[in-house]
């Protein structure tokens, strides 16, 4: 009787079954990691391992730049600089170059857009959104750059079996309401500190009728509750996701019926409203409406949450035929992304004309961007006293520049209808559609 | 690092101090494993904590805080190696908080830099930034020197010899599961499932 998260911890340590709290070694099917993490990755390596080390399985290492990527500060390129040296000397295949159109952008999206998460495997990459993946089936997770380096030498980590919160959300949710309000309702909930230690698995009808983005969104901010993984029941939404992008062989791990769990909490999907994070953190909660007289100087579109295709085409939604109120930023998480921006229509318009027309500020350079700050040229940054609205995953102080900022999180509805007011809006609100929502 | 005694001035800070506030992204462009840049991180350790004295001076690179005191969740956010890393370049060698952030904690463990120490009692309350405090790891508790106010706190078990060893691979090493030259080979080796996880 066992969890899915379980299942998988079991098979990759060759046992028949695993508890929570029982530490095991897991062999590891994929190990990411990026130009903020890899260097520091690679060097423990090299030092721990030896300078002409081989990694343990080179078709195992995927390697996505993605952070800082498009700024002027010369350690940024040196650090890329160690990663294309690396893969050079590993001859590693899995390898996104900067400057190359193997380029994709963030990693979260690039590893399912290149056929690199799968279900029943296990999943390590040195970034806490490594999480996000949890939404195809898969044990992932993030690591720091030492267990990281051990990974590369060994394949295996140490890893203690988390015990499973299950969020289970019958019936649908309202139009206008979008996997990012959901995970945004359960952190209020729960609290940044709810899941710690802690597996976080989705299910119930609402899910199962989620695109495999919008899963994404949900599975991606578990971290921000404090959880180790999140995980969702493998079905035709992500085989139909999976089928064109790997020919690698995978194998679902379903929950057994008697499986247990720490807590079960059921929603009823249709309870669910457009949500708002207050600054500084992610658990204070409030639904947009409530925070209608909150005045914005700006808004942002973008990273793992909030900048993948249909986060762009749910806010051009919205800002069709309308103008925005304050400076909107929008950057795509990856380079299909870019592309799919240009080309995808909504009523006969491209989504970039869309967004150009509503005076949106657009970066086609795909990336994390002003997600978490970053260099001070970053695209997007905050660098004063900004009030913005994003559909990012974390409003730390200055976790998008400036430590005088403040950030609310929102779903990229709730973001689009709120740059078209200037002040924080419930997209109801704006699309005439608030009657009915129980107001 | 070692030593069971960690005397000095304490460093106060509250709830869900995240990764971002322990070592802001811009400075994420330097790398741990080079020593300047190592250096360089400690310089602006906690930089990003609200309303609180600078816990590195500008201009300087070490704290004269080597205790830091904390609330919930401390370390929640990001999995930035660089975090424990920056403090225990700073000169930080212990904190103290009522609860842990998963990869922090296993971070602090894994690199060496840091004992991540838990207290059942809220503790930020206790002390204030500049009290003398004394860390006693071999008997699990934390003395005000302003107030001779003693305080238990929970074991840090198996993460310790992890931590007086310098981490991980120098534990390993130290203790013979992996040798000092050969690719170490994990698989029989039964005694690394001792060093606690997270």
């Amino acid at each position: 009787m066992q969890t899915m998260t379980e299942k998988i911890l079991a098979r990759a340590s060759g046992k028949r079954s695993v508890s929570p709290g029982e530490n095991v070694w897991a062999n590891v099917d994929v190990l990411m990691t990026h130009d903020v993490c890899g260097p520091g990755t690679i060097g423990i390596f090299k030092r721990e391992f030896g300078a002409n080390a081989k990694v343990w399985n080179r078709e195992k290492v995927v390697i996505i730049p993605d952070h800082y990527i498009f700024t002027s500060d010369d350690k940024c390129h040196r650090n890329v600089d160690i990663l294309r040296q690396f893969v050079k000397e590993q001859d590693l295949p899995h390898y996104y170059d900067v400057g190359t159109e193997r380029y994709k952008g963030v990693c979260h999206i690039a590893l399912p857009e290149a056929g690199h998460t799968r279900p029943g495997e296990v999943l390590f990459g040195t970034d806490s959104h490594t999480c996000t993946a949890g939404a195809f089936n898969e044990f992932a997770t993030g690591i720091g750059n030492t267990d990281a380096a051990f990974i590369l030498g060994t394949g295996k980590l140490l890893v203690k079996v988390p015990p499973t919160m299950r969020f289970v959300f019958e019936g649908e949710f309202p139009p206008w309401v979008l996997a990012k309000d959901v995970i945004l309702h359960i952190i209020g909930d729960i609290g940044v500190d709810g899941a710690t230690y802690k597996a976080m698995e989705f299910a119930g009808e609402a899910v199962e009728r989620l695109t495999m983005e919008e899963r994404m969104t949900l599975c991606n901010m578990v971290i921000e509750g404090g959880g180790k993984n999140g995980i969702i029941e493998a079905d035709e939404t992500t085989f139909a996701y999976l089928r064109d992008r790997t020919t690698v062989p995978f194998n679902p791990v379903a929950p057994d019926p008697g499986a247990s769990y720490v807590t079960t909490k059921v929603y009823d999907a249709r309870t669910i409203e457009p949500t708002v994070a207050q600054p500084h953190s992610p658990d204070r909660r409030a639904t947009a409406r409530d925070l209608r007289d909150v005045r914005l100087t700006r808004a942002y579109i973008g990273s793992c949450t909030g900048g993948k295709l249909t986060d762009f085409v749910n806010a051009a939604q919205v800002m069709r035929g309308r103008k925005v109120a304050v400076d909107t930023f929008l950057v795509p998480a990856t380079t299909e992304i870019s592309q799919a921006i240009r080309t995808e229509r909504l009523g006969g318009e491209t989504l970039l004309s869309i967004f150009e027309n509503a005076g949106c500020t657009i970066s086609l350079d795909a990336s994390c961007a002003a997600c978490l700050g970053g260099p001070k040229d970053t695209f997007g940054r905050i660098n004063g006293h900004e009030v913005c609205i994003s559909t990012t995953n974390r409003n730390f102080p200055g976790r998008m520049g400036a430590k005088e900022g403040q950030v609310y999180l929102a779903s990229p509805y709730t973001v689009a209808a709120s740059a078209v007011t200037g002040r924080i809006t419930d997209p109801r609100e704006v699309l005439g559609d608030l009657e009915g929502a129980g107001s | 690092m070692s030593g069971a005694v960690i005397r000095g001035k304490v460093y106060v800070l509250g709830d869900n101090i995240d990764t971002d506030q322990i070592i802001p992204a811009q400075y994420l462009n330097l790398v741990p494993t080079i020593p300047e840049e190592y250096e360089k991180l400690g310089s602006y350790a906690l930089c990003g904590v609200l309303d609180a004295p600078r816990f590195v001076p500008e201009g300087t690179i070490k704290t004269e805080y080597p205790l830091i005191v904390a609330g919930r969740n401390f370390g929640c956010g990001s999995s930035r190696e660089h975090a424990p890393i920056a403090i225990g370049a700073a000169g930080g060698k212990a904190v103290v908080a009522e609860s842990y952030a998963r990869i922090f904690f296993r971070n602090c463990v894994a690199t060496g830099e840091l004992y991540p120490v838990e207290t059942p009692n809220r503790l930020v309350d206790e002390f204030v930034t500049g009290d003398e405090g004394v860390l006693d790891l071999d008997a699990g508790t934390l003395t005000n020197g302003r107030t001779g106010s003693r305080f238990e706190l929970r074991p840090l078990g198996d993460a310790r010899p992890v931590i007086d060893a310098g981490g991980l691979f120098a534990y390993a090493r130290q203790t013979g599961m992996i040798s000092k030259n050969d690719h170490p080979d994990v698989r029989e080796q039964v005694p690394l499932n001792r060093i606690v996880e997270d």
